[in-house]
């Protein structure tokens, strides 16, 4: 080991931290959308949300990052290829997320009491008003630990993009540990997965208490 | 001339196969004060749910402030609704206060998203809405950190911060304990010396006799009995109306 191999280790971090980033401000807002179809009276509407909940859900990750990267290309009449790898993988996570995003957004959704979204129309408000400014917010608050949860899961499961080739953390742990034939960069990783996960449960802790101005 | 404002003719609703109103229909005068009794099951929530579009109306004519809200099979078209929808307050048994809102933001959020109060105005009219209710220290407190009575007021001032026409009342003591009641009827009280029409689902007694102009006893999801608290309460036509008032008495 030494300070080379260390910052090619750093790098594969900060590619680690960008994928994790980028994937979960797009596959929140996404998982919103999904648990909002998923809620709708529409079969339309719920029964697609429901069989991708199912399906991303139901299959390993590391698949939907390979079918989603190499399955274009086994189908030649879609004449679509990945320019880039990195967003395939990202936007595998970010489907894959969604999914899971989506079904804590209707719990939490589905536990604040009606009584809530009366009152707001009662009040006049419109269905938008009223999920924006009554229950989106009370919904926020019920749903940060679980929501913490994911949030590690997702740093962790970045590191199964390597499949890809894409040097983030894992792939540069994986290639400099056979290089130097020693177990020290997978340490080093762990390590650094460790104070990145550390990281996100702090800001989540914060954010917790910055909303425990209520009950 | 005393001035209409609400008018119910005919009112049916049924969930599923249940009709839980059958035919209702009566008129309420600007500044009426009436309290609607009836044993639990006979419909007086559902009513007021279908008066301010909790509820949907299966048939009959409502009508409030001169406007039609539901007629011929049909409601108002859309903007036309949310115009009604301001014209009535809803007070619920469950307070239903937003928790995340301070008492000012929670009543303060309708007339200035709805109405497009300037906030400083709303503020000012919401001072003068907590004095009212005896709940001017507590502007800047949470719902949890109120006990239910406190909570209920600030509904009440909630509701009275759209300036309504009128203010429905759904059981609002039901939900408090016997030690806090007297507070919040104290409120309603002083909203009838103003002459605030209301409607008002109760369970207590002495309170819908004290305070209502007429009493409408509901049983069924029909009105049987419609008219003045005394002899509604003295001399009740009805043997159903004579039969609650009886069971009531003994508790």
């Amino acid at each position: 080991m030494n300070t080379a191999v260390l910052l090619l280790l750093l790098k594969g971090a900060t590619m680690t931290i960008r994928i994790f980033a980028v994937s979960l401000l797009c596959s929140l807002p996404l998982g919103l959308v999904v648990a909002a179809l998923r809620m709708s009276k529409l079969w339309i509407l719920n029964i697609p949300a429901k069989i991708f909940i199912v399906v991303l859900r139901g299959t390993p990750l590391m698949l939907q990052i390979m079918f989603i990267y190499f399955g274009p290309g086994f189908l030649p009449f879609l004449h679509f290829r990945w320019s880039d790898r990195i967003v395939a993988a990202v936007v595998a996570l970010v489907l894959n997320y969604s999914a899971y995003f989506a079904e804590i957004f209707r719990g939490g959704i589905e536990g604040i009491p009606l009584g809530q979204s009366e009152a707001g129309k009662v009040l006049g408000l419109s269905r938008t008003q009223t999920f924006f400014i009554i229950v989106l917010p009370q919904v926020i608050k019920r749903i940060l630990p679980p929501l913490g949860n994911e949030f590690s899961s997702l740093v962790k499961d970045t590191s199964l993009i390597h499949v890809l080739g894409i040097t983030e953390l894992m792939l540069v742990a994986k290639q400099q540990s056979s290089r130097l034939t020693s177990v020290g960069p997978y340490a080093v990783a762990m390590l650094m997965f460790l104070i990145i996960n550390t990281l996100v449960s702090l800001i989540m802790g914060a954010f917790e208490k910055k909303l425990s101005y209520y009950r | 001339m005393p001035e209409t404002v609400l008018s119910v003719k005919n009112l049916r609703k049924s969930f599923d196969s249940l009709e839980v109103l059958k035919d209702i229909s009566f008129d309420v005068e600007r500044g009426q004060v009436i309290s609607v009794l009836g044993p639990s099951g006979s419909g007086k929530s559902t009513l007021l749910r279908c008066l301010t579009q909790l509820e949907t109306i299966d048939s009959g004519e409502v009508a409030i402030c001169g406007e039609s809200l539901f007629s011929a099979g049909k409601y108002a078209e859309k903007g036309r609704l949310a115009g009604i929808s301001l014209k009535v307050g809803l007070v619920f048994q469950n307070f239903n206060l937003f928790p995340h809102m301070s008492v000012m933001d929670n009543i303060i959020t309708a007339p200035v998203r709805v109405k497009k109060i300037p906030k400083a105005d709303a503020i000012k009219t919401a001072e003068g809405l907590l004095e009212r209710i005896g709940l001017s220290d507590k502007a800047d407190y949470y719902p949890y950190q109120l006990s239910g009575g406190q909570q209920q007021r600030v509904a009440i001032a909630r509701a009275l911060a759209l300036d309504p026409e009128i203010l429905f009342f759904d059981e609002p003591t039901s939900a408090l304990d016997p030690e806090l009641t007297g507070e919040v009827l104290r409120v309603i009280r002083s909203l009838a010396d103003r002459r605030m029409t209301m409607i008002i689902v109760t369970h207590e007694m002495a309170f819908a006799r004290g305070v209502s102009d007429r009493i409408i006893f509901m049983e069924g999801g029909v009105i049987a009995e419609d008219g003045d608290p005394e002899t509604l309460f003295t001399n009740p036509k009805n043997p159903r109306t004579r039969e609650f008032l009886m069971k009531a008495e003994e508790k």
